[in-house]
């Protein structure tokens, strides 16, 4: 296992080079670039002021000297500093990256929650009412655009009942609460983000457990479970049920560097200061220092999950072995 | 409470106005975007600045001298003013600004009409000298350029100053927090030199979502936002809007043009360009589009100012007009498909225009249905911002282009009409070229006197409607919507803002009281 793990851990530092050389190259082949979506048309901007500009931020150098003074700050964790308004990227980052975090983990959370219990009674049920039903649901689910859900609920929630705060993070005097006040504001204003970023997720989470649950149910071991006599309730929650959720594992793997990336329209609708508009933002403006930064997280976390679903798997699945 | 006072203007309450950009920095030099300079306006100011109906009138300067046949500029400082930080104000920070404008380190855009400056002397504290190489017309507005404070930035790179995050100013409001990606929090400066806004908070909302934002607006969380044609005229019509709201329009400061490139062969000939204007209606336009809340456009000029040419009429639709010019011109359906041709060639071209911008959409769809008609095949494309200028405007690739332009209160366009402004990246895109219109634009800058220039503009005006460069088409209406407790909001030429410090709420309308914990 120990073996495995360096062998794995080495071979990240390749992988991340290559990663940020392609995005490097990548974004700066990409036309258009910061000075034109800075001085956006402006005739006050002369000529001369956007060649300056271009000088300033080394624009004007050649792509491979670029990119070696974006490693040569990088060996050092230095993500440098914005180009749109010269705050250091990994402070633009952080002071983004809370709120998405938050609403994603909850999110997750709760599909586990909802999406499993859902999943297990349609596919033991199959069939049925509930399972067509639930199917329905489900679908409808899927199709629902996010964004009009969310405007929905907060044409309901927000403005007919009042009961939610239509959009932001925070009320207005939240600097002026109690720390339970505090909690009970951002909770408030949490729902609808959260509930929205779920309802996708759910659906497809539940969909993936009734299937696995249902390939399961017609295993020989079950079968034997039920002739040796064990209660049905044993049978389904105990031998079935564990075994359907454990490739999860890997689906909560995949879904660690999106823990960090936010959607830009839902984002934009809940007026929630996260990471997707934080790098659709950069990315229009063509500000590199961040769309680098934000990328190279994305990629390192994407590594992380896989390495921790892999080795979660051995943990939970005693057939799963990677020393020989 | 005294009723006696209701209605009366008093101090008190809080705006929350809703954008949906966040400003990026609130050093004005190194700033860029809208948002930013919104804000910057009500936190700094300038030497000058302009009135409702786009005068110049003194801000820092008490008052001004032109002297030199325009080439030098002798301000007469106000010596009552403090920054926030209880700081003296004095000529040194101008002499400071003018340094860090001109500085080649400082990441600044807006250097170019400094750079003309041959000399700036500060006489005593409370005086300062301008003298420029040569005679400069815009010079004096130029000096709208918020002014920053000396003894908190000598020392400071501009371009990363935390002091954009933090700004110190001599406006009507003071800084107070920001929170980034939501909110920009001012507070009504005591000790403002001018009359002290009554309004006691301006909160700055960012709502990315214009849709979230008009639901914000019913909730009551803003207070002030534009709205769009559609909103203004059909979902803001009903009871709850008319009781709790008001709203204005009035021509905003920018104009949206179809620009031809001119090096294109198809529209080297001036007899094609007027054939094309006369071929679109640009009324049925603003009211398919702006629901009639717009006007049209007939020159890169403010209408209602002194350079707007009056006598400019706007062409009629006129079809059998527009086809007999082309046939003039030597296009002619030849082969009975409906396009018309030369030599051979159909006349067909393709229409750039930036992505997202749902109203030039529609407008280049309805262009396009009404060129079909005098046997003109458009296409349309429309390209991310950052691509359309980088690679199609500024390597001047393209045919045509659906763009609109700023139109401030100083007329001079120079940058933007002169046949030398044909660089990549320069504002003559399309490659005009008109000899008169070259020695106009110059001698713009050179005359100082208002009536000499005015003149000088207007002829710019009608030369340019004659020759078609562009095919002007509107001039879009602001729409602001503003609760209806604030009061003395008077709609003028340059908009609604310029008295901002005026507006009030009476004490019994006060939404946000001391007692409100909104205001710390």
């Amino acid at each position: 296992m120990r073996h495995y793990l360096i062998r794995r851990i080495i071979l990240t530092v390749p992988t991340i080079i290559g990663i940020s050389l392609v995005s490097f190259v990548v974004i700066h082949l990409a036309p258009g670039n910061p000075v034109d979506s800075m001085t956006m048309l402006d005739p006050k901007v002369s000529f001369e002021a956007r060649e300056k500009l271009m000088a300033q931020y080394g624009l004007d150098r050649p792509i491979y000297a670029q990119y070696m003074d974006w490693v040569r700050r990088i060996v050092f964790l230095d993500f440098g500093v914005s180009y749109r308004d010269g705050q250091k990227v990994i402070a633009k980052v952080a002071a983004r990256a809370p709120v998405t975090l938050l609403i994603n983990i909850l999110s997750v959370l709760l599909i586990l929650l909802i999406a499993i219990p859902i999943g297990a009674a349609s596919a033991v049920r199959c069939g049925g009412l509930y399972d067509r039903f639930t199917t329905v649901i489900v679908f409808i689910g899927f199709a629902f655009p996010g964004f009009w859900l969310a405007l929905l609920l907060m044409s309901l929630f927000g403005i007919r009942l009042g009961w939610l705060p239509v959009q932001g993070i925070v009320s207005l005097d939240f600097d002026t609460l109690t720390a339970v006040g505090k909690t009970v504001d951002v909770a408030m204003h949490l729902v609808l983000p959260v509930f929205v970023s779920c309802v996708g997720g759910i659906a497809g989470m539940s969909r993936y457990v009734r299937n696995n649950m249902l390939e399961i149910l017609h295993k020989d071991y079950i079968k034997m479970a039920r002739a040796k006599g064990i209660k049905e309730r044993d049978v389904i929650y105990k031998h079935a049920l564990g075994n359907a959720v454990l490739p999860i594992i890997t689906i909560l793997g995949l879904s660690v560097p999106g823990l960090i990336g936010g959607s830009v329209i839902f984002e934009s609708v809940f007026g929630i200061p996260g990471m997707g508009r934080l790098f659709y933002e950069s990315v229009m403006s063509r500000d590199y220092p961040v769309v680098m930064a934000v990328l190279v997280i994305g990629a390192l976390l994407t590594l992380v999950g896989n390495l921790m679903a892999d080795i979660s798997y051995s943990v939970a699945d005693p057939r799963v072995r990677y020393d020989k | 409470m005294d009723y006696s006072l209701k209605g009366l203007p008093a101090r008190g309450d809080c705006l929350i106005a809703a954008s949906i950009a966040d400003a990026i920095t609130l050093i004005p030099m190194v700033a860029s975007d809208s948002a930013s300079h919104e804000l910057c306006s009500l936190i700094y100011s300038g030497l000058i600045r302009y009135d409702k109906d786009l005068n110049i009138i003194g801000d820092l300067a008490l008052s001004w001298e032109i002297s030199q046949n325009g080439r030098e500029i002798v301000f007469t400082l106000r010596d009552d003013v403090r920054w926030h930080d209880a700081v003296p104000f004095t000529a040194d920070d101008v002499l400071f600004t003018y340094h860090s404008l001109i500085d080649p380190k400082t990441r600044t855009p807006y250097a170019g009409d400094f750079n003309k400056i041959e000399s700036l002397q500060v006489i005593n504290p409370y005086k300062i000298k301008v003298t420029y190489a040569q005679p400069f017309a815009p010079a004096l507005s130029s000096w709208a350029m918020p002014i920053i404070p000396r003894h908190l930035l000598q020392n400071e790179d501009l371009s990363f100053a935390k002091f954009g995050r933090q700004p110190v100013g001599t406006g009507p409001y003071k800084f107070v927090r920001w929170v980034t990606g939501q909110q920009i929090v001012l507070k009504a400066n005591d000790d403002y030199f001018g009359q002290r806004p009554y309004i006691d908070y301006y909160i700055y909302r960012v709502i990315p979502d214009p849709s979230t934002m008009f639901l914000e607006l019913q909730a009551g969380g803003v207070d002030l936002m534009g709205l769009t044609p559609l909103q203004y005229n059909r979902q803001t019509q009903n009871v709850y809007f008319n009781r709790c709201f008001n709203k204005y329009s009035y021509p905003s400061h920018g104009y949206t043009y179809l620009g031809y490139n001119l090096r294109d062969n198809k529209f080297k000939d001036k007899k094609v360009r007027v054939a094309l204007d006369m071929a679109v209606d640009k009324q049925s336009i603003i009211d398919g589009v702006l629901l009639g809340l717009g006007r049209i456009c007939t020159g890169p000029f403010l209408p209602d100012s002194w350079a707007y040419n009056k006598g400019v009429m706007s062409r009629r639709r006129d079809i059998p007009g527009a086809k007999r010019l082309l046939a003039q011109a030597g296009w002619a359906d030849t082969d009975g498909d409906g396009i018309i041709d030369k030599d051979g060639i159909k006349f067909q071209f393709c229409l750039l225009i930036n992505q997202g911008n749902s109203l030039r959409e529609y407008a280049a769809q309805m262009i396009q249905q009404q060129l079909k008609e005098v046997g003109v095949m458009m296409r349309i494309q429309s390209i991310e911002w950052g691509v359309l200028l980088g690679e199609f405007i500024n390597k001047k690739r393209f045919e045509a282009v659906l763009m609109g332009w700023g139109l401030p209160p100083e007329p001079d366009c120079l940058d933007i009409w002169h046949s030398s402004r044909v660089r990549e990246g320069e504002f003559n895109f399309i490659s005009y070229k008109n000899e008169e219109v070259d020695r106009l634009l110059e001698q713009g800058r050179l005359v100082i006197d208002r009536a000499s220039r005015a003149g000088i503009y207007q002829r710019i005006h009608s030369i340019l409607y004659d020759e078609q460069p562009y095919m002007f088409l509107w001039i879009e209406d602001s729409l602001p919507i503003i609760h209806k407790r604030f009061k003395n909001i008077k709609s003028s030429p340059s908009g609604i803002r310029y008295n901002f410090t005026e507006w009030y709420v009476p004490s019994e309308e006060q939404k946000y009281g001391p007692r409100h914990k909104v205001l710390l």
